[in-house]
């Protein structure tokens, strides 16, 4: 009989400890426990912040701990009803410098973490939450940007006086010019040729008319644009809600994932997603400026004195098309903002008679906040209430005037540069979105799934073994053992992965352990059958592993291929199923030929003169 | 165990049974279509528990006369648990106006919320899309893997095996109008996969005996191979038919269809991996001498533990 080498029981030992260090993390349930930081990221959570909610809680005699994390202040309570009266404790207290969000805070021991054992993410399915899928309207960004370059060459060709008799956007997104004249017609092609560079060239023209169509790079520049900003708001607003791990994603070409654990209030998570802040450019107010027609403004970052700014508005944020950080001649960071064509016009207007005064940028925001009133029985209940923040992000002398595209200088640092040319992409939704799904898991589902998912799986993996045990005796012990260390394997693997697992995922764990058994018995009915034959038992164990090995390597490898199939091409509850049942196929291989072998091996490999085997 | 039955005696009357099946599913797949839930259909679902059990007739009545006249309103595995189902909607904040409206219609209850869905109406057809693509695609690399491994025919019998059981499978659920969401399409491929498992080991077999056996009649050696292959397959199946009824009866009403799926999709698979796939490589023509020119059987001895 062919003998196991010392290097395949070491082998397999080290990956026994593996599993089961790094499935180990899943034993420990998460602490419902509260995190609070600072609203601006500028402040991180330190001890005064940490003393205050403690004072708090104490206050109340609740039972909690209290950790300042790097980021954050947690506490960490026993029960769900605890975290949400501390929730509420402190967001009485404190509602408007800090986020206070519920959170799952895993219990892992120090030494577990140290060697980088997490525990399985659970999918919102398990632990209750919103998940939103929202559409970007793509088209619309291309059509404003379209329009805006549209109102750019009213004003150019006014300016270089080329006369057009009609001018528009087309429902293609196109641009349409009629002239009455060829000659003019030539000129206005050749100026469009030289100023402008995101159409097609050279551009559809009959004997009167020209149509502009953007080029395919450029559309798709639009497109990545429109959703890299859209993400970006999504982030800023979902940073807002104060949820712990929140997904913002992007999911295909057009489409954004958003998943709000341990959020229930969906209608209040619609209301800020949709939100938009933005942007206002104003004159910086003069000495002689009346009191009645100026208004003293804070700095965003903190940083400088309050300076007051006229009340009219040059134009706002809704006209910034782009804005990217870059550096300047001297290497200095700056922001080049690209207004649409109106906003150009206006923005033009207003500063070619004040080069040398400055121009102040105010970042204007709605939010939401929880306020408490008393009802008529004197019970306090939260109302949300909304309001306007404005703050001045950049005050910088005009040198030049200003047209659809200028720069901001007089920053900082490149950080500063990038952070405000993200302010201003983040400003406003680049395209309006729609939600096109919506998922919503209340907590005691989530609660229920789990339940349900474990004990059907536990109840499953019993049933299994009791048969494979009295149909197979010690070969049986062989793959109970074998199957239960998988199902190890594979939370240990998942844990590394970091994979979520779902409801689906569970069911494909079940499925596994149904599946996983075949190996053990295409082989144990290899061995009936050579024994049968009239082998010696030691040869017929050789001969039944030799035989079905090639067997259920042709049969895991198609049905790996159907999984990772469904991997790629699955969303939601499929992609789920998919992963435990790649993962899992791949470990029974493992665990179904290696380790029920080296088994088999340390019982009756050593024995000579074995007469019968026990199957 | 050892067997020794003679399958292929009755494969003509396994070839009616199998084509009047798979002439009801079909026939019934086009005339009543399938039960498409909410992840295909679009629309809006919302699931409630009720304290004590729930009053499905004043719920009902509460959501008429605020306006939601197309409500399904049903039990949800309890009598606690209330489902409300919205097919085919547009707008995406439905759901939370049923939740706010049932809330304060039954000021004395304390409704519990378990779970609210909205599902637009292109993603609905985009889902079922994508899936019918997976499947295809996972059809067409399962059968360049067996071709590559074994030998064209057995790759076409697979196939037919495979797309047998399909039809089947989404035949019974159109016949008893189960719902079929994305989780039991899911399902759908695991039986895809679970069927090849199925059909590859007794290709297996067929494969080995082809080469070892004596015999010249291809009729006597895929007899024997089914016959030596039964017992493994009965095991397999019992396992696995174990850990799925445990999942049925056990996992939640959010896998119970799943878990159907698979139930049948086993039961259809171990039967076609028999009468489908052995009987399409008879009817196929296959014969010792299309295996004989292959590669000597040790060179795939590398590959062992």
């Amino acid at each position: 009989m062919k003998r196991y080498g010392l290097w395949k029981y070491l082998l397999i030992l080290s990956v026994l400890c593996f599993g089961v260090i790094y499935s180990l993390p899943n034993l420990y349930a998460p602490d419902p426990a509260v995190q609070i930081s600072y609203t601006s990221s500028s402040q991180t959570a330190d001890t005064f912040l940490a003393d205050k909610v403690k004072e708090l809680i104490e206050k109340q005699n609740l039972e909690a701990k209290i950790e300042l994390e790097k980021d954050y202040v947690l506490v960490r309570t026993n029960s769900y009803q605890n975290q949400l009266i501390i929730k509420d404790i402190l967001s009485t207290a404190m509602i408007n410098d800090v986020v206070i969000a519920l959170n799952l805070a895993p219990t892992t021991p120090k030494w577990l973490m140290d060697i980088g054992a997490n525990p399985m993410k659970l999918g919102l399915d398990l632990r209750g939450g919103v998940h939103f899928l929202m559409q970007v309207d793509t088209e619309t960004a291309i059509k404003n940007r379209q329009d805006g370059t549209l109102q750019d060459l009213r004003r150019r060709f006014r300016e270089e006086k080329i006369r057009y008799s009609q001018a528009g956007v087309e429902s293609d997104a196109s641009i349409y010019l009629k002239f009455n004249n060829p000659d003019v017609l030539q000129k206005a092609e050749e100026f469009i040729s030289d100023n402008y560079s995101q159409f097609n060239f050279p551009l559809i023209s009959d004997a009167m008319s020209l149509r502009l169509v953007l080029s395919d790079l450029e559309i798709e520049q639009i497109e990545s644009d429109a959703i890299d900003q859209n993400l970006t708001t999504l982030r800023n607003r979902v940073n807002e809600l104060g949820v712990s791990e929140p997904i913002v994603q992007r999911q295909g070409k057009k489409r954004i994932v958003v998943q709000l654990p341990g959020i229930q209030d969906t209608a209040e998570a619609k209301n800020i997603l949709g939100k938009t802040a933005t942007l206002e450019f104003h004159l910086e107010a003069q000495m002689d400026t009346p009191r009645s027609r100026k208004t003293s403004y804070p700095y965003r970052n903190g940083m400088g004195a309050p300076a007051f700014l006229q009340d009219a508005i040059i134009l706002g944020g809704d006209q910034v098309a782009t804005a990217q950080a870059s550096f300047d001649e001297n290497g200095l960071p700056q922001v080049n903002i690209t207004l649409d064509g109106e906003g150009g016009s206006k923005m033009h207007r207003a500063t070619r008679g004040n080069i040398g005064k400055r121009l102040g940028v105010l970042f204007v925001e709605q939010k939401t906040r929880t306020v408490y009133e008393r009802d008529v029985e004197g019970k306090q209940i939260p109302v949300q209430e909304s309001y306007e923040v404005k703050e001045i992000i950049s005050l910088a002398t005009i040198r030049a005037a200003l047209g659809t595209t200028f720069r901001i200088t007089g920053l900082d640092s490149p950080s500063e540069s990038s952070e405000l040319a993200l302010l201003l992409r983040a400003g406003a939704l680049a395209a309006p979105m729609t939600f096109v799904e919506e998922r919503t898991v209340g907590p005691s589902l989530g609660a229920d799934n789990i339940q349900a998912g474990i004990f059907s799986m536990i109840l499953g993996l019993l049933l299994v073994l009791v048969f494979i045990l009295f149909y197979y005796r010690v070969f049986g012990i062989a793959a109970s053992l074998a199957l239960t260390f998988n199902i190890v394997l594979l939370v240990a693997v998942m844990s590394i992965l970091s994979a979520t697992l779902t409801l689906p995922g569970i069911a494909g764990i079940v499925l596994t352990v149904g599946m996983a058994v075949d190996a053990n018995v295409l082989i144990f009915s290899r061995i009936r059958e050579e024994l049968n034959k009239g082998r010696e038992p030691l040869e017929a164990i050789d001969a039944g592993y030799n035989r079905a090995f090639l067997t259920i390597w042709d049969a895991n490898v198609t049905t790996l291929i159907v999984a990772v199939i469904l991997l790629s091409y699955g969303t939601g509850p499929v992609k789920g199923f998919a992963i435990t049942l790649s993962i899992g196929i791949i470990t029974s291989m493992f665990t179904a030929i290696m380790g029920t072998r080296a088994f088999v091996n340390l019982i009756y490999g050593s024995r000579k003169n074995l007469e019968r085997i026990s199957i | 165990m050892t067997f020794n039955i003679d399958f292929l005696a009755w494969r003509r009357i396994a070839l009616i049974f199998s084509s009047v099946f798979l002439i009801l599913s079909i026939g019934s797949w086009l005339f009543k279509d399938l039960n498409y839930g909410l992840d295909f259909t679009g629309g809006t679902l919302v699931e409630l528990s009720y304290p004590d059990s729930a009053n499905i007739s004043e719920i009902r009545q509460t959501l008429v006369l605020g306006g939601f006249e197309g409500a399904q309103v049903a039990n949800f595995g309890s009598s606690k648990e209330v489902l409300i189902k919205l097919p085919g909607t547009v707008s995406d904040s439905l759901g939370s106006e049923i939740v706010s409206l049932l809330s304060s219609s039954s000021l004395d209850q304390e409704i519990d919320l378990r779970r609210i869905e909205y599902v637009g109406p292109q993603i609905g057809s985009e889902l079922r899309d994508d899936g019918g693509t997976a499947m295809l695609i996972a059809l067409a690399f399962m059968m360049l893997y067996i071709a590559f491994r074994f030998q064209s025919m057995f790759a076409g019998a697979a196939v037919i095996a495979l797309i047998h059981d399909v039809i089947v499978v989404i035949g019974i659920f159109s016949l008893i109008q189960i719902e079929f969401d994305l989780t039991v399409l899911a399902a759908l491929l695991a039986v895809i996969g679970y069927s090849l498992n199925d059909t590859i080991v007794v290709s297996d077999r067929i494969r080995e005996n082809l080469r070892s056996m004596e015999s010249d009649s291809t009729h006597e050696i895929i007899n024997t191979s089914l016959n030596q292959t039964l017992g493994r397959t009965l095991i397999t199946s019992l396992t696995t038919l174990l850990v799925l009824f445990s999942l049925y009866f056990l996992g939640g009403e959010l896998i119970k269809n799943f878990a159907l799926a698979l139930i049948f999709g086993v039961i259809v698979g171990t039967y076609s991996s028999i009468y489908i796939a052995a009987n399409a490589l008879i009817m196929m023509g296959l014969n010792k001498d299309h295996l004989r020119v292959e590669e000597p059987e040790n060179a795939d001895e590398n590959l062992l533990p």
